[in-house]
């Protein structure tokens, strides 16, 4: 009965307010076009009228060859792009930030800045100048290779089906290879002195303290770093379409989901857009990174140790 | 201070503008393109030369950029705010467009004769009952090549096929020139270059052409495949790493002096002319035998159509015959040599390459690309397929006729063949 007799609390209105500009800002611009392209997923132009279809575009993408092909291709290769990246981009990003942190560097500044400025680059402009690197005409790389004596390795890495994507992905990482950098530089930098401190009264120092202190202390950052890498790769196109062009050659063997979802969604060339088709594909990749996303909050996330200061 | 001018200025026109609308006698014409690159050649030489002999009628030349040309005129076409005349891509694109009715039917349009069923087929319907867009230009395949390196090579410009690769032998002996400037890293090199180029003397032009539309042939076939394997024989001739050699390498590396050869399109011309500091020319692609009858790609590019919503529609077919004129041809080939009209009337240019390029009309068959009509509606798209599988060939990592089955296997899983 004491509930009865509690006065009855105003409705706070200002929680609403608040939260009301973000609400509004998220759903216009993320929340309503993603419905969008599910539903858009769902139809199908039949004579000019978009006509409601269920799951039929999602079986003509796995079950006709014409694209199952396409999709089962280019969701290897996107695999593969992936997995260079967490093998390569992410050890080289934290061996960076341990060497950047440490406090007999020199220059440690200009270091951090160099290696990051790739980054905030344009992909044209990554694309166009990996291209021009690599070029076996007039590429600076021949020439490297030839002054030390290397030239027989020399291949056209871009234009050979077994390179492409891989010599690709390591661009990919040469340009992003600082964002991992930073972040894990950011973590090393809050490990507390007295931790360390600690460390060295037992004997734990060099790279040993590195492996049995600074490592589980950064792991959280590094499983963040990993999710982003993932989310990022698996939403790539613009360095692919840069350095490839939409038709991701040679035959096929560096398309993406991103350059597949583009060609069928706006066309290219002759081949005229197909927005229904683009759209199941676009569901599929959502799908793809929603999983990849749920599987590591779930099980990788919740399993972290965190260590309080 | 600069915006309070700009404001100002911006008024000025605007005043101005509608001015202009309110006291105007004349019809304007406004003619919707994505050949930017052209606003000059219009603006001085084609319209003054309308606009002389047709004192009432003002034309106003307004592209806008190629990427983004199809999206932005299906919009203003949608919005009825799309200019009177409208420059047409070829075949599909424009075809919608036509049976959207957003393009008027020419069929009886003053002019119209002037031009070859071929030159009319890319702006057609299936049945070749109505033309809606004026032929305007077409480009050539073809080579060309360095002049000066032949010279002192003593090789004579190759007729026939086993000339064309004992010409392309001596090169590669020699050493000095990279025998063919080509590269397959932007695939459509290999296609339209290469395949495209070369293709039609086997299949003989229209007659395979037609054929393949019709399903009397099939992509497996000889005549198909044949383009293939000489394309698969001319690997050792292109440059050291010509897998990842893109188009502006491949059109450096020739007017660099680096290497003999070119496979072409005649659109080139007109860059090739400022940048080569050597004596150029063209032949034809080479035929099997002296004396066979030669095929040429002359593939329909460009052409100009009448909106159907237009409020001038009488002044526009009145610009629109003179488009079709040989006048028109005359002024429009020389300023843009390499881009030919399609004019039957014979046109005078001046340009040496260009000549030749066009004097291959009076000797050989002229054909289209095969894939451009019909052919790549569905998917997988029958041309970006050819583009892939013509730098394999070349590639070598697939074989004439694993590339020949895949491009049909393609096909027949979409296209049936009206019986």
């Amino acid at each position: 009965m004491a509930a009865d007799i509690r006065p009855k609390r105003p409705f706070r209105w200002h929680i609403g307010i608040f939260l009301a500009p973000a609400v509004l800002v998220y759903t216009a611009i993320m929340i309503l076009p993603l419905a969008g392209t599910l539903q858009l997923s769902l139809f199908r132009n039949i004579e000019q009228h978009q006509v409601f279809v269920g799951l039929q575009n999602f079986r003509t993408l796995f079950g006709d060859p014409n694209w199952s092909v396409g999709f089962w291709n280019a969701l290897r290769n996107n695999v593969w792009f992936f997995i260079i990246h967490m093998i390569v981009q992410n050890p080289i990003g934290v061996m960076l930030a341990a060497l950047l942190s440490s406090p007999k560097l020199r220059f440690a500044a200009f270091y951090r800045t160099a290696i990051f400025v790739p980054t905030i680059l344009s992909f044209v402009i990554v694309g166009f100048a990996w291209k021009l690197i690599l070029s076996p005409l007039w590429g600076v790389a021949p020439h490297l290779m030839d002054i030390v004596g290397l030239k027989s390795l020399f291949t056209p890495w871009l234009g050979k089906e077994q390179y492409a994507l891989t010599a690709l992905s390591l661009i990919s990482v040469w340009q992003f290879v600082g964002i991992p950098m930073m972040l894990i530089y950011a973590a090393l930098l809050s490990i507390p002195e007295e931790v360390i401190e600690a460390a060295e009264c037992d004997g734990i120092t060099g790279l040993s303290q590195f492996w049995k202190i600074k490592l589980p202390l950064i792991l959280p950052s590094i499983g963040i770093i990993s999710i982003l890498t993932f989310v990022g790769n698996f939403n790539a196109f613009d360095l692919i379409y840069t350095a490839q062009g939409a038709l991701a050659g040679p035959n096929y063997s560096t398309d993406i989901l991103g350059t597949f979802l583009y060609r069928a969604f706006f066309g290219f060339q002759l081949q005229t857009g197909d927005p229904n088709m683009g759209a199941a594909i676009a569901t599929m990749m959502f799908l793809i990174i929603l999983g990849g996303v749920c599987v590591y909050l779930f099980l990788v996330q919740t399993r972290l140790r965190r260590y309080q200061f | 201070m600069t915006t309070k001018l700009l404001t100002a200025l911006l008024l000025g026109t605007s005043i101005l503008g509608s001015a202009g609308v309110a006291y105007a006698e004349d019809v304007t014409l406004n003619i919707e393109s994505w050949r930017g690159d052209d606003l000059a050649i219009w603006k001085d030489k084609l319209i003054p030369a309308f606009e002389a002999k047709n004192p009432g009628i003002k034309v106003v030349f307004a592209p806008s950029a190629p990427t983004e040309y199809d999206a932005a005129l299906g919009a203003k076409l949608a919005a009825g705010s799309a200019g009177d005349l409208i420059t047409c891509r070829p075949f599909d694109k424009s075809l919608e467009l036509f049976k959207k009715g957003n393009l008027a039917d020419l069929s009886a349009l003053p002019g119209m004769e002037n031009f070859s069923p071929v030159a009319k087929s890319a702006w057609q319907t299936d049945d070749g009952k109505a033309s809606f867009c004026v032929p305007m230009a077409s480009v050539i395949h073809g080579f060309i090549y360095n002049k000066d390196a032949f010279d002192k090579l003593g090789i004579k410009v190759p007729e026939t096929r086993d000339e064309f690769f004992a010409a392309l032998d001596k090169i590669k002996a020699d050493g000095t020139y990279i025998p063919m400037a080509m590269g397959t890293k932007d695939l459509w090199e290999a296609a339209t270059m290469g395949y495209q180029n070369i293709g039609p003397n086997y299949w003989k032009g229209e007659d395979g052409r037609a054929a393949l539309i019709k399903g009397e042939q099939k992509l497996t076939d000889k005549d198909w495949v044949a383009p293939y394997e000489e394309l698969a024989k001319w690997k050792p001739y292109l440059g050291d790493g010509f897998e990842a050699q893109t188009y502006p390498d491949s059109q450096n590396l020739f007017t660099l002096g680096r290497a003999a050869i070119y496979p072409a399109g005649s659109w080139e011309i007109g860059l090739f002319n400022t940048q080569a500091q050597f004596k150029m020319g063209a032949f034809p692609p080479p035929v099997e035998k002296a004396g066979d009858t030669c095929y040429i790609s002359d593939h329909t590019d460009i052409g100009m159509g009448l909106n159907a919503a237009s409020k001038n529609a009488d002044a526009a077919k009145t610009f629109l015959s003179w488009v079709a004129s040989p006048d028109f041809a005359t002024i429009y080939a020389n300023a843009l040599p390499g881009f030919f009209s399609l004019n039957s009337a014979p046109v005078k240019m001046e340009d040496p390459l260009a000549q030749e390029f066009v004097s291959w009309r009076g000797k050989c068959k002229s054909t289209i690309r095969s894939t451009y009509q019909i052919l790549s509606r569905g998917t997988p798209n029958l041309e970006n397929e050819t583009w892939v599988e013509s730098a394999n060939v070349i590639n070598g990592t697939d074989t004439p006729e694993a590339a020949a089955k895949k491009l049909q296997t393609g096909l027949d899983s979409w296209y049936k063949p009206a019986k």
